[in-house]
């Protein structure tokens, strides 16, 4: 009756999970922008990206068959990249005749497709791990190391505290829904009512969701100013980072630099 | 009319792996009324989320003469009528009136059958008055009564409640416990309280752990304090 | 997972760089701005209000309902947000909701994070407001120019974000604008009518329930012009351009192109390994070759290091307590 499985933190003792979340997010974060910098087609730069996310997944004891699951929910957007295969000039691999017209599918056109496709899969991959790696309340310091203003990062920090409480309320108002949802026995009649009245219906949900969501704010506002808060957001200071962790961060940072210089080169 | 639940070796764990019905077996008869009690986490929740189909578990479950099947889903949902713990879940239309029609409605029931039904099921609820009300205002006592409502509309053959007396005040309890004496309908009550389920249902059945500890007469049941206690009960 | 996404959360990889980044400098000054304004417009609810908001767009996204056979209607929030809160408010929320998505759930990538935010957050929300207020005004402030305002201010948020898209995705050459601008702009110019009917079954509920609430979206006179206008610029642009650049791929060809020209470039301008090595094999394959043999090293390391690290956790774990 809970939908905690929402949340995707795996609590595991791995040295990822140890990792500073500030060193872990801007890696990640580094990582993703060295992919999304190498250009198409260069393979070799690919073969050793995967390699080092592979390398992050197997390290954070997450099961790399977990990651790639979860990797696979990106891949329905890859069909908007298909067309490139056909409409990027170049000499035809296959011709495919489709009706009046003729598809080419091109040298470059295969080879921008697939680029796009890896690069796509293998950052999903680190997202994945930096999520996995990383409970909430550290996602949270890490934004605020990275200089995100504290009102955001409050609003950050209250929509995940009411997530779970009002996913919960959704699914039981689904549930109820379903539960009233029925089928006579009098012959020759159609369930489900007219599209606009489930429409409304749904539509009448979500208002109640928004309104209850807006009284309980009104609620947690009073118990913020039970406990003294005037408006401001004030927030310990973040702890300094350990040796290790600039030492990871730097080394992490080298050698995505490095790739990428060896991506161009090649 | 069958007006009858059977459920047979009912297991089922959740997502997260934990076990919350092992091999659960009971068999309700037309027009009995019977209480379900037992502490938190025993399963009885879980158990009535099985009788409408939300949740599937391995065994069998058989409602009003039909299997709890995909097949079946919505002619059993027609005929069982289930009502959750927290009535704000449930009321999620606008205005009383909406929420009252929406079972019928969406049985495709024509409009002047459905008005019928509404008034008749508010009626029975004593809340006739109450049609053109909004839902959000309503005191939890009168939520409860209107979510009784939204499923009598439908005319199911079964009742089954989840804690209807939770967090009522005493004059809205003893009016909601008059209310179930006078339904005539079979009837499932998931309940702590005891004082009620000794008023209003000659049989008790106890569950703890996921399983049936103990099936039987109430009166009988109830003066068995060692058994009430080994499950978290209290005489009342 | 219940919760499906949208077609409109663009992955990593599918925007270029310079895209890329771009809208991420466009989405900083928007929310910068839009936090100087909610600090001092609204009170100090608005933390605990913007929070649970954006946990109930959430988990409003997960609510559907079938439309045919399969497939069903979801909410984006935007346009009830923007009611609901005003834009400024709303813009932050939303950032908040695209932000949980993409960072926890992968829903939408993280470098391509400012794009969507700009798409969802910013054009979602400008245009929202900017049809919102242009049917109430034009009503009088009468109860039908909420409901039609609400479902016209939803759909045209889907449909203008879905638009925007497209030419996002054609600037960065991952799809051509001649496909994707009538592809996304038709499967969301469905999609957006969803959004309106669920929009306006929730401002139905609103207003019998709270219909207070319907008026605090009203905008001071300075700020809210601004919303409107740059609403009104953003959905003519993107109707304007759209058509254009589907009619005539080749003016967004040919920067894709210049791009993909440019990136392919770059290949042979810092080539400086002769181009065989190895009599029958290529530069290139060789390279691959190497980096996989490397790449296989790298994995292989990691597994034996989480292995010895287990192994000594499990020994210090069986060691006798004194």
């Amino acid at each position: 009756m809970h939908a905690h499985f929402l949340d995707p933190y795996i609590q595991r003792a791995s040295p990822i999970h140890r990792l500073d979340p500030r060193i872990k997010l801007v890696l990640a974060i580094a990582f993703i922008f060295t992919t999304a910098l190498t250009p198409p087609g260069a393979w070799p730069a690919y073969v050793l990206l995967f390699s080092m996310v592979l390398a992050v997944e197997l390290l954070s004891d997450l099961g790399v068959g977990y990651v790639l699951k979860r990797a696979v929910l990106a891949l329905p957007f890859v069909l908007a990249a298909v067309p490139v295969l056909f409409t990027l000039g170049g000499p035809a691999l296959v011709s495919l005749p489709v009706g009046r017209w003729t598809l080419e599918l091109s040298q470059p056109g295969l080879e921008r497709f697939l680029s796009i496709a890896l690069k796509s899969w293998i950052s999903v991959q680190m997202a994945i791990v930096l999520a996995s790696s990383t409970s909430f309340p550290d996602l949270l310091v890490a934004m605020r190391a990275i200089r995100i203003p504290r009102l955001l990062v409050s609003v950050f920090g209250l929509m995940w505290r009411y997530l779970f409480v009002l996913a919960d309320e959704t699914l039981r108002l689904m549930r109820a829904r379903t539960a009233r949802s029925g089928q006579s026995d009098l012959p020759g009649l159609k369930t489900g009512g007219s599209l606009l009245w489930r429409a409304r219906i749904t539509g009448g949900m979500a208002g109640s969701l928004f309104l209850r969501g807006i009284e309980r704010s009104d609620r947690i506002y009073m118990a913020m100013v039970s406990r003294g808060y005037d408006g401001e957001v004030r927030s310990l200071p973040l702890p300094a980072l350990r040796p290790t962790h600039w030492l990871v961060l730097v080394c992490g940072l080298g050698i995505l630099v490095l790739l990428l210089l060896l991506a161009y080169l090649v | 009319m069958h007006h009858s639940i059977v459920v047979e070796d009912l297991s089922f764990s959740y997502s997260d792996g934990h076990t919350a019905l092992r091999d659960v077996s009971l068999s309700i008869q037309p027009c009995e009324k019977v209480a379900l009690v037992g502490p938190n986490g025993a399963g009885k929740s879980t158990l009535i989320l099985h009788l409408n189909g939300i949740l599937k578990g391995q065994g069998r479950v058989h409602v009003c003469g039909l299997d709890v099947t995909d097949k079946n889903l919505a002619r059993v949902r027609a005929m069982v009528g289930l009502v959750f713990q927290a009535p704000d879940d449930q009321l999620f239309s606008p205005t009383v009136y909406d929420d009252v029609a929406f079972g019928p409605l969406y049985q495709g029931l024509p409009q002047s059958e459905v008005e019928q039904r509404v008034q008749e099921a508010l009626a029975a609820v004593h809340m006739s008055d109450y049609a053109r009300r909004v839902s959000h205002h309503l005191s939890v006592g009168e939520k409860k009564r209107i979510a009784i409502a939204t499923v009598l509309s439908m005319k199911p053959e079964v009742l089954v409640l989840d804690e209807p007396t939770a967090g009522l005040d005493p004059r809205a309890r003893r009016s909601l416990i008059h209310l179930l004496a006078e339904l005539p309908l079979t009837m499932l009550v998931s309940t702590h309280d005891m004082l009620m389920a000794r008023e209003l249902f000659p049989r008790l059945v106890i569950m703890d752990e996921g399983k049936v500890v103990a099936d039987g007469p109430t009166q009988a049941l109830m003066d068995d304090i060692e058994l009430l206690e080994a499950h978290g009960l209290e005489r009342p | 997972m219940l919760y499906s996404p949208e077609p409109m959360h663009i992955p990593d990889g599918f925007l270029s760089v310079l895209v890329s980044i771009l809208l991420w400098v466009a989405s900083i000054l928007v929310i910068a701005y839009a936090l100087r304004r909610v600090s001092r417009d609204l009170d100090e609810r608005k933390i605990p209000l913007m929070g649970v908001l954006a946990a109930a767009i959430f988990a409003g996204q997960m609510l559907n309902f079938t439309v045919a056979g399969g497939t069903s209607g979801h909410l984006m929030g935007a346009a009830i947000a923007t009611i609901l809160l005003g834009p400024w408010a709303a813009i932050l929320v939303l950032t908040v909701v695209v932000g949980v998505q993409a960072l926890i759930f992968q829903d939408g990538g993280l470098l391509v994070l400012g794009a969507n935010i700009f798409n969802m957050g910013v054009i979602g929300v400008a245009v929202s407001y900017m049809a919102y207020q242009t049917v109430l005004r034009l009503s009088g402030g009468r109860k039908w120019g909420i409901f039609a305002g609400g479902f016209i201010a939803a759909w045209l948020s889907i449909f203008i974000a879905a638009l925007a898209v497209a030419l996002q995705l054609a600037l960065s050459g991952t799809s051509p604008a001649n496909l994707a601008v009538p592809t996304m702009g038709g499967i969301h110019a469905l999609i957006g009518i969803g959004e309106g009917l669920i929009t306006l079954g929730a401002l139905a509920f609103i207003y019998a329930v709270r219909p207070d609430l319907l008026s605090a979206g009203k905008e001071s006179r300075g700020s809210g012009v601004l919303v409107w206008v740059v609403g009104l610029l953003i959905a003519l642009g993107l109707a304007i351009a759209s058509p254009l650049a589907s009619a005539h791929p080749d003016g967004l060809e040919w920067v894709a192109e210049q791009k993909g020209f440019l990136d392919a470039a770059q290949g042979p301008l810092y080539s400086i390994i002769p181009d065989y090595v190895f009599p029958g094999m290529s530069n290139e394959a060789l390279a691959t070759i190497l980096a996989g043999i490397l790449g296989a090293l790298i994995v292989f390391g990691a597994a034996i290091a989480i292995a010895y690290a287990r192994r000594s956790r499990q020994q210090t774990d069986q060691t006798p307590e004194p």
